[in-house]
């Protein structure tokens, strides 16, 4: 039985208790301010084939102004982590 | 890839049928891994067209499977060899080609940030974190939980408020506050099934914090 790829893994929500969410803390991850989405957020980039990812991960940070960023592999696709 | 005979479609496509499941691999020579045999799970192949000798197929698979390799054992079972031509990556867990921008795409939508405070465009590119955790099973917990877990702590079964079906012990899940901000990445000490029918006990071993301390009130 061949296994079913994870992306295509149905799980569902099981509730064990309830509780209302403090609205003074936090963000929903789509509200968060401008900088919290550059500082927590992830990109899907088409590599153009020739640069390493490694350099477009530093134009990037050039671009964005970013201390820190990362890429989750490549081959055609990349996606970067400026954290 | 490209066969090293003329082949039929009929053929390809049953050999390649074979490879679904779990195959067997040694890294090549040229490689950053450690060269042992390993096995790796090719999920799914879908035959997409073929034309003599040049044949175009999408295969699903585990991280770390190296197609050049399953081209060159195809062509082996084929009989008179095969090698890969050419190679795209359309998905990688979340991540697909419909979510896909350019660097051009990127540095217009920079541009027009820095020239006119218009972010909408670069907004609609960079997505939150928590994107990258869409095939990653969650567990909820409570607002009360969060501050400890971001610095470091063991999530115990109370913080528990949802979980997500098909939990085991040992597995790796993402701690969520209520509002789906991550918190930590974490190892599961019980299954869900346990985390569910106790009250006392420790669920989940933190193993990366993802969010800041004090985003949360701190409260231990």
């Amino acid at each position: 039985m061949v296994p079913i790829p994870p992306w295509e893994l149905k799980r569902e929500i099981i509730v064990k208790s309830e509780e209302e969410t403090d609205p003074r803390y936090g963000y929903l991850p789509m509200e968060r301010p401008f900088k919290d989405q550059l500082r927590f957020g992830v990109m899907n980039i088409d590599k153009p084939p020739g640069p390493t990812s490694h350099e477009v991960v530093a134009w990037i940070k050039r671009l964005l102004l970013l201390d820190k960023a990362g890429h989750g592999g490549t081959l055609g696709l990349s996606e970067e982590i400026p954290k | 890839m490209k066969t090293h005979r003329e082949e039929t479609e009929e053929k390809v496509k049953e050999t390649l049928k074979i490879f679904e499941g779990e195959i067997w691999q040694r890294p090549p020579l040229r490689s950053s891994v450690s060269r042992r045999l390993r096995t790796r799970t090719i999920y799914r192949i879908e035959y997409l067209e073929g034309n003599g000798r040049d044949f175009l197929f999408k295969v699903a698979c585990s991280a770390g499977t190296y197609i050049r390799k399953l081209c060159y054992d195809v062509g082996e079972v084929l009989g008179a060899g095969a090698h890969m031509r050419e190679l795209r990556r359309t998905r990688s867990g979340p991540f697909t080609e419909r979510d896909l921008y350019t660097m051009y795409d990127l540095v217009n939508a920079v541009d027009l940030w820095k020239q006119s405070e218009e972010d909408s465009a670069l907004m609609r590119i960079i997505q939150p974190m928590e994107v990258a955790l869409e095939n990653t099973p969650k567990i909820y917990i409570r607002d009360s939980a969060v501050d400890a877990l971001c610095h470091g702590a063991i999530l115990a079964v109370p913080g528990i408020l949802r979980i997500e079906s098909g939990i085991m012990k040992g597995t790796m899940v993402a701690t969520m506050t209520q509002k789906g901000e991550a918190v930590t990445l974490s190892r599961t000490l019980m299954s869900g099934e346990e985390m569910l029918s106790v009250e006392h006990g420790l669920a989940a071993k933190t193993l990366r914090v993802l969010m800041p301390r004090g985003t949360y009130q701190k409260n231990w």
